[in-house]
């Protein structure tokens, strides 16, 4: 990788920083999430914040904007220092973070969402007719086609983002964070938002960009910054950058021995085949399937569809399927009851609210999902269940005091293997794990990927989702990439890489070159 | 862990005395204990069997309640629906008495058993199929509940025919081995609704739905199923009441049942059982009963507080066991 030294000394002729960090750093307790940031951001110009999920990113625009204080660090407005204790300190003085997610009130009128709070009054009236229109000249300046009193809660959600916007534009600002604003958006509408950041641009307005899509970055950016684990890369011109950089600047790491060694390719015929799956009216589609002896990894942004996927194959939402063969056999309709009947189960995400009673033993946990193979008959089998407990202790390695825990008082990791061992109760071929090792110490990591290893090496199919590099990379034998609800990319052997798995899943995908360069 | 580590680890965490779960029975015995020393009639086998019968009502309800609520659901229409299966129950018992003599009494028994369950299954698919708060829906069929049977009274009473009384009467008065017949058919819906809750696959369901419907639906339970299950126990015990009432009184009017849904949820919560689901305790909800009826009794046998109170000690009582059990629990 040849790259220009980055860009962290100010240039003789660059225009004087509006806003400028100095070590920003942010600690929870003993958990540095963010270290000796230095950041320069200038009036007029796009300044792109790119990093991995949990990079720092969010991080650092809560600290600039308000919703955070830095532990340690400085920052300064047009040479003064300042420091926010709130948003509305950070707002007051020119600095407006707009959220990713939609943070409008539904039953209000765009007008009194713009207003809420700050609302203008004559005498001890609302002044509706003034705040409509200064309302609808912000509109008019964002390009959004709603009224001012259009309900919010019946504009597509792209106008929401635009509202969303407006509203930062109500005041005069000097600086505005844009946290993912294309997230949510279909193609044409980012085109419409692209522009008006250019137009902010124009104006003067200092815009800090945050975006997974680095061709948006490509196409926007003035200058760019790389965070990754908390900590900062560097600030290069973005002429000086091409996406393939900006994705190897994003990753920059190894794989460590905390993985088992890949097995041989798997060739018996698939254990799960799923075509034309659809879920959520459209949203998104996918096919995939995997073979016994196979860790399939699905890749992707947070938001690219590939949890809701697999809840619309379990029919925990909205689907509908082309086919579904479990070895074979096929599966008339998406549903967990029937795809564990067929042998196939699903580990959630969300240990704690969709996965675990966590306020019920380790028995009723483990046998909630397979109660019908355990204990076919209508009353329970006490026996049986205290000797479920006893196994699955033991064969997953769960570390109890007593055997009369809750689960709401196990560690993370201990969780994730009851979890673990609640699913596989139902004695599955195919296991699809998501997220398999978040929030959880390196040793519990380990042991879980060492069970994966052990049910593929024992003939089972693995399906992976993880939002964590390394371990996709370190796990699967085949990786799936998903971006906007679609399957954008496939690799294998040694091209599953981090740097191609980043790229497939944050570029527009139209570049081959780069993945066949890597 | 290894086997020998597990065989070394303890199968409970010690003998240690859940107060929160023990709460309503000391409640119940801390009132008697009052009750003893502010009159000495209290205590006479009379007046105790007296007031366990007139419990019987809240308790057999009380278990079909615990159900629903600790699916996270709630069941408002109750008192009404009771009215309105006596009400069929009167009708069809004494259009039958004519052919059938007294075997209209059971035939009747079984309509009642029949509506009753209808009425909460159509409240429980009123509640899930249309996914409606149970609290919305069961507000509304309380309303029409309760029309109903003022509509089938004609604003007045519906008496049950003069040939059945003598026969139907042992029901609510008569007793077995000493023991009224309303204990014995509460002890046996409560055994029922233990049973059913701690040791079958459905009770399992049940709680696991009112503690976290979400882990329940991502591991394959039905829910909508268990909720509307939930609804039908309650219909059914409201017609098992139902069916020990009509001796007591031997009519129907649009009063019958009046309130009486405050008083079951009450009971139910005093006895231990989570309003927001998951955690049920069916002996609980027997013990919240008694505690009702026996303060009751106690405020007529004293001349301390007048008995128009009742329902305010009552309501103090609700008030008083939550934040009893807000300040065992956050030890």
């Amino acid at each position: 990788m040849s790259l220009a030294a980055p860009d962290t000394a100010p240039g003789r002729t660059a225009p004087a920083p509006v806003l400028r960090a100095e070590s920003l750093s942010k600690a929870y307790g003993p958990i540095t999430v963010l270290s000796d940031v230095t950041l320069d951001i200038r009036p007029g110009e796009v300044h792109a914040i790119i990093g991995e999920n949990g990079a720092g990113k969010s991080t650092l625009m809560r600290l600039l904007s308000g919703h955070a204080e830095p532990t340690g660090g400085a920052m300064a407005m047009a040479g003064a220092p300042v420091a926010f204790t709130n948003a509305v300190q950070a707002e007051d003085a020119g600095i407006v973070l707009v959220h990713q997610e939609i943070l409008l009130a539904p039953d209000l009128t765009v007008a009194q969402n713009l207003f809420l709070g700050r609302e203008l009054s004559r005498l001890f009236a609302v002044d509706d007719r003034r705040m409509n229109r200064r309302t609808a000249e912000v509109l008019a300046q964002v390009g959004a086609s709603a009224r001012p009193w259009t309900i919010v809660g019946d504009l597509p959600l792209a106008q929401r983002q635009l509202v969303q916007i407006a509203r930062a534009l109500l005041d005069d600002r000097k600086v505005i964070i844009l946290d993912e604003p294309t997230a949510m958006l279909a193609h044409d509408e980012v085109d419409a938002l692209l522009d008006i950041v250019r137009n902010l641009r124009a104006q003067g307005v200092a815009v800090l960009y945050i975006s997974h899509r680095l061709e948006e970055v490509e196409a926007l950016a003035d200058r760019v910054t790389v965070l990754r684990d908390g900590k900062m890369i560097g600030t290069w011109p973005a002429a000086d950058l091409d996406q393939r950089q900006m994705a190897e600047l994003m990753v920059g790491r190894e794989l460590s021995m905390l993985y088992p060694p890949k097995r041989e390719p798997a060739t018996a015929e698939p254990a799960l085949t799923v075509e034309d799956l659809t879920v959520d009216h459209g949203r998104i589609t996918g096919s995939f399937s995997v073979r016994p002896g196979e860790v399939l990894g699905i890749g992707g942004m947070i938001g690219a569809g590939r949890t809701e996927l697999i809840e619309g194959l379990m029919g925990l939402r909205p689907s509908q399927a082309g086919a579904i063969r479990v070895n074979g056999t096929a599966v008339a309709k998406p549903g967990v009851g029937a795809l564990m009947a067929a042998g196939v189960v699903y580990l959630t995400e969300d240990r704690k609210g969709k996965g675990l009673l966590l306020n019920e033993g380790l028995g009723p946990n483990l046998i909630l999902q397979a109660m019908d193979m355990i204990n076919p008959r209508l009353r329970l089998d006490r026996k049986k269940e205290a000797a479920v407990v006893r196994s699955a202790v033991e064969d997953y390695d769960i570390r109890v005091r007593s055997l009369s825990i809750e689960a709401g008082q196990l560690s993370g990791g201990n969780q994730q293997k009851l979890l673990l061992a609640k699913v596989m109760q139902a004695d599955p071929s195919v296991v699809i794990i998501d997220e398999p090792t978040r929030g959880i110490d390196i040793g519990n990591k380990s042991q879980i990927y060492r069970f994966i290893d052990g049910l593929v090496r024992a003939g089972k199919a693995c399906v992976v989702i993880s939002s964590e590099l390394p371990e996709l990379v370190g796990l699967s034998d085949r990786v799936l990439v998903m971006r906007g609800g679609r399957f954008v990319a496939e690799l294998t052997g040694g091209d599953i890489t981090e740097q191609n798995v980043v790229y497939a899943a944050a570029s527009s995908g139209k570049d081959t070159e780069g993945r066949k360069r890597a | 862990m290894s086997s020998a580590e597990i065989a070394t680890l303890p199968e409970s965490e010690g003998f240690r005395i859940r107060w929160g779960d023990l709460a309503p029975f000391i409640a119940l015995g801390v009132i008697i204990l009052l009750g003893t020393m502010i009159n000495s009639n209290f205590m006479s086998a009379n007046n105790m069997l007296n007031v366990i019968t007139r419990s019987a009502f809240i308790a057999i309800i009380g278990v079909g309640a615990t159900f629903v609520i600790a699916t996270g659901g709630l069941d408002l229409s109750i008192g009404s629906m009771l009215a309105f299966v006596v009400g069929i129950m009167i009708m069809a018992m004494n259009a039958l008495a004519p052919s059938l003599g007294p075997w209209a009494i059971p035939v009747g028994a079984l309509v009642a058993l029949v509506v009753g369950s209808l009425c909460g299954l159509m409240n429980g698919l009123i509640v899930t199929v249309g996914r409606i708060e149970p609290f919305i829906v069961t507000l509304g069929t309380m309303g029409i509940f309760r029309a109903l049977i003022t509509y089938m009274t004609d604003g007045g009473s519906l008496s049950i025919d003069r040939s059945l009384r003598a026969a139907y009467r042992p029901l609510y008065f008569g007793d077995f081995l000493g023991v009224p017949y309303p204990v014995i058919i509460t002890l046996v819906i409560a055994l029922l609704g233990a049973f059913i809750l701690y040791r079958t696959k459905y009770g399992r369901r049940v709680t696991a739905v009112g503690s976290n419907a979400d882990v329940a639906r991502f591991s394959g339970v039905h829910v909508g199923g268990v909720r509307t299950m939930a609804f039908v126990i309650q219909g059914f015990c409201v017609a098992v009441a139902a069916i020990c009432y009509v001796p007591r009184l031997g009519a129907a009017t649009p009063t019958t049942g009046q309130l009486w849904e405050l008083q079951v949820i009450t009971a139910v919560v005093i006895g231990g059982t989570l309003l927001r689901g998951g955690k049920a305790h069916i002996w609980g909800t027997v013990a919240g009963a008694l505690i009702l009826e026996v303060i009751a009794n106690v405020m007529v046998l004293s001349d301390m507080v007048s008995e128009y109170l009742v329902a305010a000690v009552q309501g103090a009582i609700i008030i008083i066991a939550m934040l009893a059990h807000r300040f065992t629990s956050s030890r």
